[in-house]
């Protein structure tokens, strides 16, 4: 009985010594479980963003869940259909990802999540947005490929971006297709730095192609 | 005992990990709730998102006095400590709005922007080139919106019952003397600046803020662009001239530099297209620029335009009073433009806009009657004649000095305040027939003083409260201008706005020397405005009442010209306007629709009493339809402009009663005028085309409907219609640009 009670004891103490680095995987998990399934339910997508900047804001020297928040952020205000709304969106997940920034510098992943913040303020007014955040959006997707050629996400990125310009403007389906197939061949490859790394995208890629059949 | 002390632990720690909630309502301080904030108990990962219902709830296992924090775009977080124990804890928190550009309402009452940034522009910088019956003008584009008077026989912008000379044109702050080129009569000139120097627009046809001034009725405020977006070199040619230049960007993209040059010669077009004029100097005009912009660390900008034009023309009309003979002039003109402006934070809130500006103008003016074989004639009997033949040398030089420093106060408030100081020095000589020459020198000093706060209360709700205090050399008298606009958002996407403020105005020019004793001539404007505002849709209306008093009454001065003689003017105008912009409805298509009622009556100059003057017109029009038709990368550009007719007027010298009356009057037909233009991009989309080319087709007047700006009228009461030079005018360009690919700027418009 002694023996059992105080190896319970020593369990929870050690629990609890353990416990941070264990805390932050268990509620990274669920989070990201969560953010899966939030697609299919989008206003979601702000609480699970709330719910990474609260674990980044407690660890403070964690990137992935300012870079999750971002995600979620960017996403959202793509989504969502007030054009007045965007901007916040995207300001919002352009202050976040300013912090992933900070602590994880030349990050591909985050100069992914840099330019979708870009395209996304573009959408608000593509006709007079163009020349600003166009180019801020494409010349993060080629740092993204500079800092690591075998991230598929810049290629998607691309890809997705040309397969909804007009064809007059030098996009559609036979552009977009070739970036798209590049994307598709480094996913195979691709294997994240580990379990919470970002992890996304494959999925869209066979879409879009398939879409482009 | 140990167990008992195990036992004890392990309670604690099972104890200390109990749950415990923490729920509440989130509203605004209007017990609004609100959805979306984040609720995070700091430093854990503990907290929630509020639902619809402004409710939140979660589960903690934190204990004692804990920081609650509850944050969301657009508000001030709050930090609200709370003291968690065994029992469910209760917080409810309210927020309060952040006061962001974003959000709060815009103060626009009596104005429009063209812009692709700010918030409220009506128009964006690429309509001023493709309204086709702006001739890529800057003002004409403007007289697509309401408050403005389709004349034609003269330049400038006629606002609100306001003559072309109470507008004012200002270029990043500064003063512009001679924004367009010299008048000839009953032709109007065009505006000597290229639009696309020019990244944003304020028209303002009434109540406009107290750092501008000497503008009766209405202010143009240009403001510059920024660095280039590359280095680029261009080239374009035309039926009237050819032109280049090139925007050099330095390497760190820090600073940049500009020259151009083009050069016009309407010899081709005037062959073609067949003037009512006899050109026997066909108009000419170089025209060369240059500039420079620096960005300073603090993300401010040093910019300097400078300006250099030249231009003649000469023209015969038959005269007016005779069956054979005709009225010859010409106008030669030198035309120089400085301007340096620097722009920069200071730090704790503080910034600075400063800038000089110089610039001279010369016109050299030549008047003469000819004989059938074009030969010079000098008559003296009856005396009206001889002052038909003449010369006139006009030697102008301008210069201002301005400042305005502002403080950010707090969210969007901010006070600002500076001073302006125009000097002005104008030369003329006046050569009569006979060659007796008359010299005359008017010089003036202006110093302008003046402060203004924005103030916003609310996201909803501003105000612009300021003043303006100036002194004149000529008028020797301190003047003050208080100004106040209110802006009230009505809901969402619609708001409504208030302006009022008092203006004055030196005599123009031609009316100068006045008499000893003259005061400032004077506006109040009262103006009310609604406008809803969504991407796709502008609706304003605006409704306005305009009281002059103090407008200047001329009498005879030298040489048969009138020159203001006192201030017993006065005249009033009301009216309502609207305008309609709809980019969504038709595919594709973005079209607007303004239309103005004006109802003002003035008595100035040598008007015998207060009446309609010969430049309003009651009801005034426009319509403009853009589509961009992508497969054949094509933009079709269509605008009509309807005015009804203008009263005219011969307001001649009764010498039996000894006073100016109206000897004859009537109205003009209506004034109708169709225009086209179309954009042609054949490298559009072709990324790796080196060359962008862009092709014009423009034809003003389409239909060739009948248009009559006014009459004149001979010495014996004979009367004779002013209209344009030709029936139509059709304008085909190409515009080439370099080493950099346009394409981008083409999607941009296209889009």
């Amino acid at each position: 009985m002694k023996k059992i009670m105080l190896s319970a004891l020593i369990f929870l103490l050690s629990s609890l010594l353990f416990a941070q680095s264990e805390k932050f995987t268990a509620a990274m998990k669920k989070n990201l479980a969560e953010l899966d399934s939030s697609f299919k339910n989008p206003p979601n997508l702000l609480t699970v963003a709330n719910n990474f900047e609260r674990i980044a804001a407690a660890e403070k020297t964690q990137w992935l869940p300012y870079y999750y928040a971002a995600f979620c952020q960017v996403n959202y205000g793509f989504i969502q259909q007030d054009k007045a709304k965007t901007d916040g969106y995207a300001n919002k997940a352009n202050e976040l990802i300013a912090k992933a920034d900070s602590l994880s510098p030349n990050n591909s992943e985050i100069s992914c999540i840099k330019s979708m913040i870009a395209s996304c303020h573009m959408m608000v007014d593509p006709a007079t947005r163009w020349m600003e955040y166009g180019k801020e959006s494409s010349s993060n997707l080629d740092a993204a490929i500079a800092q690591d050629a075998t991230n598929p996400r810049p290629y998607y990125l691309k890809g997705q971006g040309l397969r909804y310009t007009p064809e007059q403007f030098g996009g559609g389906c036979k552009t977009a297709k070739i970036e798209l197939q590049t994307a598709l061949d480094k996913y195979t490859g691709f294997k994240p730095a580990g379990e919470l790394h970002p992890n996304w995208g494959k999925e869209q890629v066979e879409k879009l192609l398939k879409d482009c059949q | 005992m140990k167990q008992l002390i195990i036992i004890a632990l392990l309670l604690a720690i099972v104890k200390l990990n109990a749950q415990v909630s923490v729920s509440g309502r989130i509203t605004d301080n209007k017990n609004k709730s609100i959805s979306g904030v984040s609720i995070t108990l700091k430093n854990s990962y503990d907290g929630a998102t509020s639902d619809s219902a402004g409710a939140f709830s979660f589960l903690t296992t934190e204990k004692g006095a804990q920081q609650l924090e509850a944050s969301f775009t657009g508000y001030n977080p709050i930090l609200q400590t709370i003291n968690i124990g065994s029992e469910p804890v209760i917080a409810n928190i309210s927020l309060k709005e952040q006061i962001t550009e974003l959000k709060a309402v815009v103060i626009s009452a009596g104005s429009f922007e063209a812009s692709d940034k700010n918030k409220g522009a009506v128009l964006n910088s690429i309509d001023i080139v493709t309204t086709p019956s702006a001739n890529a003008d800057i003002t004409s584009a403007f007289k697509s919106l309401p408050g403005t008077q389709q004349v034609g026989e003269s330049e400038g912008l006629f606002v609100r019952g306001g003559t072309a000379t109470e507008s004012k044109i200002y270029m990043d702050g500064n003063l512009v003397n001679n924004f367009f080129y010299s008048s000839t009569p009953g032709i109007a000139t065009r505006g000597r600046f290229n639009p696309f120097l020019f990244k944003g627009t304020v028209f303002s046809t009434g109540g406009y803020s107290a750092l501008y001034g000497q503008a009766l009725s209405s202010a143009l405020i240009l403001e510059s662009n920024d660095l280039p977006e590359r280095t680029e070199a261009d080239f374009g040619v035309s039926v009237v001239g050819l032109g280049g230049g090139i925007q050099h960007l330095s390497k760190d993209k820090k600073s940049s530099w500009g020259v151009s040059y083009n050069y016009a010669n309407l010899w081709l077009a005037f062959n073609v297209i067949k003037q009512k004029q006899d050109y026997y100097q066909i108009p000419v005009a170089h025209q060369t620029d240059a500039n420079f912009r620096i960005k300073t660390k603090k993300g401010g900008f040093i910019k300097y335009y400078g300006y250099l034009s030249t231009n003649k023309v000469g023209f015969r009309n038959p005269d007016i009073d005779s069956v054979v003979l005709k009225n010859a002039f010409a106008i030669q003109n030198l035309n120089t433009y400085q301007n340096i402006n620097w722009k920069d934070q200071l730090g704790k809130g503080w910034r600075i806009n400063t800038g000089l500006s110089f610039s001279t103008n010369k016109d050299d003016i030549t008047n003469e009657m000819q004989d059938a074989g074009n030969q010079k004639l000098t008559i003296t009997s009856p005396a009206f004649y001889s002052f038909k033949n003449f010369s006139l040398l006009n030697i102008a030089r301008y210069a201002q000095a301005r400042f305005v420093l502002e403080k950010k106060i707090k969210g969007l408030t901010a006070v600002r305040f500076g001073s302006d100081y125009f000097y002005s020095n104008e030369k003329s000589t006046y050569t009569l027939f006979d060659g007796t020459k008359y010299d005359e020198k008017v010089t003036d000093k202006l110093f302008a003083g003046f402060a203004e706060t924005d103030i916003y209360v609310t996201n909803s709700l501003a105000a612009k409260i300021g003043t303006r205090l100036e002194h004149s050399a000529i008028i020797k008298k301190w003047n003050i201008a208080p100004r106040i606009s209110l802006a009230y958002k009505l809901a969402d996407k619609s708001q409504a706005s208030f302006a009022y403020g008092i203006f004055y105005q030196n005599p123009e020019r031609r009316l100068l020397p006045g008499a000893a004793g003259i005061d400032y001539s004077k506006a109040t404007h009262y103006i009310f405005q609604y406008i809803r505002q969504t991407k796709d849709f502008t609706l304003r209306a605006e409704l306005f009442y305009k009281k002059y008093d103090d407008l200047y009454k001329t009498g005879p001065g030298n040489n048969g010209r009138d020159l203001a003689a006192n201030n017993n003017g006065y005249g009033k105008a009301k009216g309502i306007e609207f305008f309609w912009r709809d980019k969504k409805t038709i595919k594709n298509v973005d079209y607007w629709f303004s239309y103005s009622y004006l109802d003002t009556k003035r008595d100035f100059l040598n008007y015998p009493s207060a009446i309609q003057p010969s430049f309003a017109a009651s009801h005034t029009a426009a319509f403009v339809f853009k589509r961009f038709v992508l497969p054949w990368k094509t933009g079709f550009n269509f605008s009509y402009n309807f005015a009804t007719g203008r009263p005219y007027y011969n307001i001649a010298y009764d010498n039996v009663q000894g006073k100016y009356t109206i000897a004859d009057q009537g109205k003009t037909i209506n004034y109708n005028s169709m225009s086209f233009s179309i954009n042609y991009l054949p490298n559009l989309g072709k990324t790796t085309a080196k060359t962008f080319a862009v092709w014009v087709l423009g034809i003003n007047n389409v239909l060739g409907q009948k248009q009559v700006y006014s009459y004149n009228y001979s010495n014996s009461g004979r009367k004779e219609a002013v209209t344009p030079p030709s029936k139509r005018f059709v304008f085909i360009g190409c515009f080439l640009s370099f080493g950099i690919d346009r394409t981008q700027n083409a999607i941009n418009n296209n889009l």
